[in-house]
C-alpha cells in the first residue's frame, strides 16, 4: 500500500479530464467553464508539486505558486468580463456571445 | 504506513468526486461550493506529499478569495440557470467520447512512464531536509526567482487593475459628492445678491 508518483499523477489526470468533460458538457454556462478550467489548473498543480516532491527539487512547487498566481488573475478577469457582459446583454449564454461573428 | 496510503484514498476520492459534481450539479451554487470541497481536498494531497506551504496557500487564495468570487458572481448574476442546462445531455455522448479517450491515453502515458536517467542528476534547486518547507520555498523564490515572483505580482497587479477598470461603471442621474468642484466655489460663482424691490416679487 506504499504510494507512488504514479498515483498522484492519476488522480491529477482524472481531474484533468473531469475539467475537459465540464467544459464539452456545460456549452452554455460560461461560470461550469470557468470554474472547469480551474479544476484543470488545479491537476496541472498536482502534477507540478507530486514531480517536485518526488525528484527532490523545489523548483516545481515554485511553479506551482506562479501557476496559481495565474489562476486566481485568470478568474478575476473572467468573472469580470462575465459581470460586464451580463450587464450589456442580459445573458450568459455563450450562444449569444456572437457579437464578432464575421 | 497504512496511514498514509488511507488518507490518500480518502483526499483522492473526495477530490474527484466533488470534481465530478461540479461538473455535474444542476445548481451553480453547489457547483461552486463542490468546487470548495475539491480544492481543501487537493491541499490534503499537497500535505501527504510534503507541501504544505502550497496546501496552505491553495486554502487561502482558492477557498478563501477565487471560490467566494465565483460565489458572489453566481448570486449577483439572476440568470435562469435551467435553461442555460439545455444542451447537457446532447453533448453527453461527445463529451464522454472525448473524455474516456482523453483518459485512457493519459493513464496509458502514467502506467508507462520512466524518469530518464540524467534526470535525478539535473536537479535545479534540491530540497534541503533541515528546514521546513516554507522555508525552503522562501530560498529559493526569493533569491534565484526573483524576477518571477515580481512578474507574478505584476500579474495580479493587472488583474485586479481590469477588473476594477471593468466592472465600474458611472451611473447616470446619481448625485455624488465632488470634492474639488465644492472646494473650487468662490464667492461670486457660490453668492447671487438679488434687490428685491418693495411690493414686488422675484
Amino acid at each position: 500500500m506504499i504510494i507512488t508518483l504514479g498515483h498522484y499523477l492519476s488522480v491529477a489526470a482524472v481531474l484533468f479530464t473531469l475539467g475537459i468533460l465540464g467544459i464539452f458538457l456545460n456549452r452554455k454556462n460560461v461560470i461550469v467553464i470557468l470554474m472547469s478550467i480551474e479544476l484543470i489548473l488545479l491537476a496541472v498543480n498536482i502534477n507540478l508539486v507530486a514531480f517536485s516532491t518526488h525528484l527532490g527539487d523545489i523548483v516545481g512547487q515554485v511553479f506551482a505558486m506562479l501557476v496559481l498566481t495565474v489562476a486566481a488573475a485568470e478568474a478575476a478577469i473572467g468573472l469580470a468580463i462575465l459581470v460586464v457582459y451580463y450587464r450589456n446583454r442580459g445573458s450568459i449564454a455563450v450562444e449569444d456571445i456572437n457579437l464578432m461573428k464575421g | 504506513m497504512i496511514l498514509p496510503a488511507l488518507f490518500f484514498y480518502l483526499f483522492a476520492g473526495v477530490c474527484v468526486a466533488s470534481a465530478f459534481m461540479v461538473i455535474a450539479a444542476k445548481n451553480p451554487v453547489h457547483s461552486v461550493l463542490f468546487l470548495i470541497l475539491a480544492f481543501v481536498n487537493a491541499s490534503g494531497l499537497f500535505v501527504l506529499m510534503g507541501a504544505e506551504f502550497l496546501a496552505m496557500i491553495l486554502i487561502v487564495v482558492y477557498v478563501g478569495a477565487v471560490a467566494v468570487l465565483f460565489l458572489f458572481v453566481v448570486m449577483m448574476l439572476d440568470v435562469d440557470f435551467a435553461e442555460l442546462r439545455q444542451g447537457f445531455l446532447q453533448y453527453l455522448p461527445v463529451g464522454a467520447l472525448v473524455g474516456v479517450v482523453f483518459l485512457v491515453e493519459l493513464l496509458l502515458v502514467v502506467g508507462t512512464w520512466v524518469i530518464g536517467p540524467g534526470i535525478p542528476r539535473a536537479i535545479t534547486a534540491p530540497i534541503p531536509q533541515a528546514i521546513t518547507n516554507t522555508e525552503a520555498l522562501g530560498r529559493v523564490l526569493y533569491t534565484q526567482y526573483i524576477y518571477y515572483f515580481q512578474a507574478a505580482g505584476l500579474i495580479l497587479l493587472v488583474a485586479m487593475i481590469g477588473a476594477i477598470v471593468l466592472t465600474l461603471r458611472h451611473r447616470p442621474n446619481v448625485k455624488r459628492q465632488n470634492i474639488s468642484d465644492q472646494v473650487a466655489r468662490t464667492r461670486a460663482t457660490a453668492i447671487d445678491v438679488v434687490k428685491v424691490r418693495p411690493g414686488q416679487g422675484l
